[in-house]
């Protein structure tokens, strides 16, 4: 085809001859330079690597000390104990969001007005706040009595459980957390076209099977993103049940540890390892999560990662999810 | 398509409405409308848009509640029980059993995207109805056949085109044996060469004795299968007849000029 086209100049029109295409030549340009996207480069890789020799010199890092502690056995079932919460708090914390969002859309006005007030309760102060009250919790209300009104009728139950600072802290972290996945909950279940509930309910279907069969399963596909991110951001979250006191996870042990060896900098660099292991493994988790939901659905060019891949940030309507940054 | 739908209770039209008025706020959008469907007839609503034909085809399931007059297909009021002279609306579930009973096929065709056509088809006859699976599966497969589709049941609603996919909402809506069939404009969301294979399904149906009503700008569809035409434009019937002549003849200015833009 492009026969004895190599010596035609690359501006002006090529007539073609009768029945062919016309052919066009590839352009070949000489690239344009970035001289200072190289000059930008070079210093910061100086920069980097000034930054280690330095760090490895110093004194206060006390690298022995991050090597002897850093398999510590204290250290990993301090790091399970972190996992542990995460995992408890984050599990109570969807249920709760669930029910938080299906109370918000719910059209009677005392369950939706209730709904909001949780929220703007939970999201308006600060977590650690919420986890030095969860700690008095049990010197406020030592036991509950159910019953008739001045009369001793009823059922008390004895709240000696929220004495054990392991359980305050899943509690606090879960409600604390069910506020923000309400919202996340809810922005799935608004982002389901109105027609689905629509051709449900014209087929026969009652609510409840509406939404399991229904609209659940389509929401998930905007659910999943951000409670990766949420998952991620309570792992951190965590280390503020110092607050209340607790302090057998990761971060609390570091600290104890510590304070008996005069080596605070070496200990937060152990737990800071543990912690970006974790997340690490679920930033991971959640990528190959991302792909299997957007499966099919969505335009996605499967041809490219498209960008998700480790930072783990996907930008969904109501997230309030932060990828790396703790919250409270 | 020679089997016939269910019989109805003999001598009483399957849809008749008498007076019924509703308001979305304060803008009244279907005002008085009164007509009857006997059993197996087809009758095609035409008219401008906003002239509240949707909106009275969704009454008619009830995903509109009635604001004044009285609704009934095949004798029971819709989304009401009277007792008396005094009228209880219908709880949730004895609403939802009403609607079995009625077939709706919509603009935006609504398949559920998370499911294939077939799953798409036997899941209201399994979870509503309790119908078994292989039951279900036999009866989606016969359905899928009868709208041409027999084999792209495993297909998801995003790798059919369009004039597939209503036809899968068409079967799915008859997959509960509904003895009345409502369409709402289902071919106006169609590419041009796509509107007939869902009109020769809806042909078929009509000619099989459905019952249906069908809102639409297909006059020739009108023409050729429709029993009555009605014609609405704000909110009341402004002319209604045999289809031939309507379109051929129209009394009213406002018929005339509504048809003079459309044919």
């Amino acid at each position: 085809m492009s026969l004895g086209n190599q010596d035609r100049p690359v501006t002006g029109s090529i007539p073609s001859p009768a029945g062919a295409p016309p052919t066009s030549e590839p352009i070949k340009a000489i690239k344009l330079k970035h001289p200072w996207r190289i000059v930008f480069a070079v210093v910061l890789i100086l920069l980097v690597v000034w930054f280690i020799i330095d760090a490895s010199q110093r004194e206060a890092y006390g690298w022995q000390y991050v090597g002897k502690y850093i398999f510590d056995k204290r250290i990993s079932a301090a790091a399970l104990v972190t996992l542990q919460l995460t995992v408890y708090s984050m599990i109570i914390g969807v249920i709760l969001g669930l029910c938080l969002a299906v109370m918000r859309l719910s059209p009677n006005p005392v369950v939706k007005s209730i709904a909001w007030l949780y929220l703007w309760i939970f999201r308006g102060t600060p977590v650690y706040v919420q986890l030095v009250f969860w700690g008095l919790f049990s010197l406020i209300y030592p036991k509950i009595f159910l019953g008739v009104p001045w009369t001793d009728w009823g059922v008390s139950f004895d709240l000696a459980f929220m004495q054990n600072a392991f359980i305050i802290a899943i509690i606090g972290l879960a409600l604390n957390e069910a506020a923000y996945m309400a919202e996340i909950v809810r922005a799935g279940l608004l982002s389901v076209d109105s027609g689905q509930e629509e051709a449900a309910t014209a087929l026969g279907m009652g609510w409840g099977r509406t939404m399991t069969r229904i609209v659940i399963p389509q929401a998930m596909r905007v659910i999943i993103p951000p409670t990766g991110n949420e998952v991620i951001s309570m792992l951190k979250t965590t280390s503020l049940v110092a607050a209340i006191p607790l302090t057998t996870d990761l971060y609390g042990v570091a600290r104890d540890i510590s304070a008996v060896t005069y080596t605070p900098v070496p200990l937060l660099i152990v737990a800071s390892c543990w912690y970006l292991l974790f997340t690490s493994i679920l930033m991971v988790g959640q990528y190959f999560l991302e792909r299997r939901f957007s499966r099919g659905v969505n335009a996605r060019r499967p041809d490219r990662g498209d960008g998700a891949a480790l930072t783990g940030a996907v930008p969904v309507a109501g997230a309030p999810g932060n990828d790396l940054g703790g919250k409270g | 398509m020679s089997d016939r739908v269910s019989p109805s209770t003999p001598g009483t039209p399957m849809v008749l409405a008498d007076g019924v008025s509703k308001s979305f706020g304060s803008n009244e959008v279907l005002k008085s409308i009164s007509l009857s469907v006997n059993p197996g007839e087809v009758l095609c609503i035409v008219g401008p848009s906003g002239s509240g034909k949707s909106t009275f085809l969704r009454c008619i399931n009830h995903l509109e509640r009635v604001d004044a007059g009285r609704l009934s297909v095949d004798g029971q009021l819709v989304g009401y029980r009277q007792h008396g002279d005094k009228l209880y609306e219908l709880k949730p579930k004895e609403a939802a059993k009403q609607r079995r009973e009625i077939g709706m096929v919509f603009q935006r065709f609504n398949l559920f995207p998370h499911m294939t056509a077939l799953e798409n088809v036997i899941e209201a006859p399994i979870r509503v109805k309790g119908v078994p699976k292989a039951q279900a599966v036999a009866r989606a497969q016969e359905l899928l056949t009868r709208v041409g589709l027999g084999t792209k049941g495993d297909h998801y609603p995003a790798h059919l085109s369009g004039g597939q996919q209503q036809r899968v909402a068409i079967a799915r809506a008859l997959a509960m044996d509904p003895k009345l069939m409502l369409f709402d404009e289902p071919t106006s969301a169609l590419d041009p060469e796509l509107v007939g294979e869902v009109l020769d399904v809806m042909k078929g149906l009509a000619a099989s004795g459905m019952t249906m009503i069908v809102v639409t700008h297909e006059m020739g569809f009108a023409r050729e299968v429709a029993d009555e035409l009605v014609f609405m434009d704000g909110g009341v019937v402004v002319e209604s007849g045999d289809p031939r002549e309507v379109l051929a003849n129209p009394q009213h200015q406002r018929t005339q000029a509504f048809l003079s833009k459309v044919l």
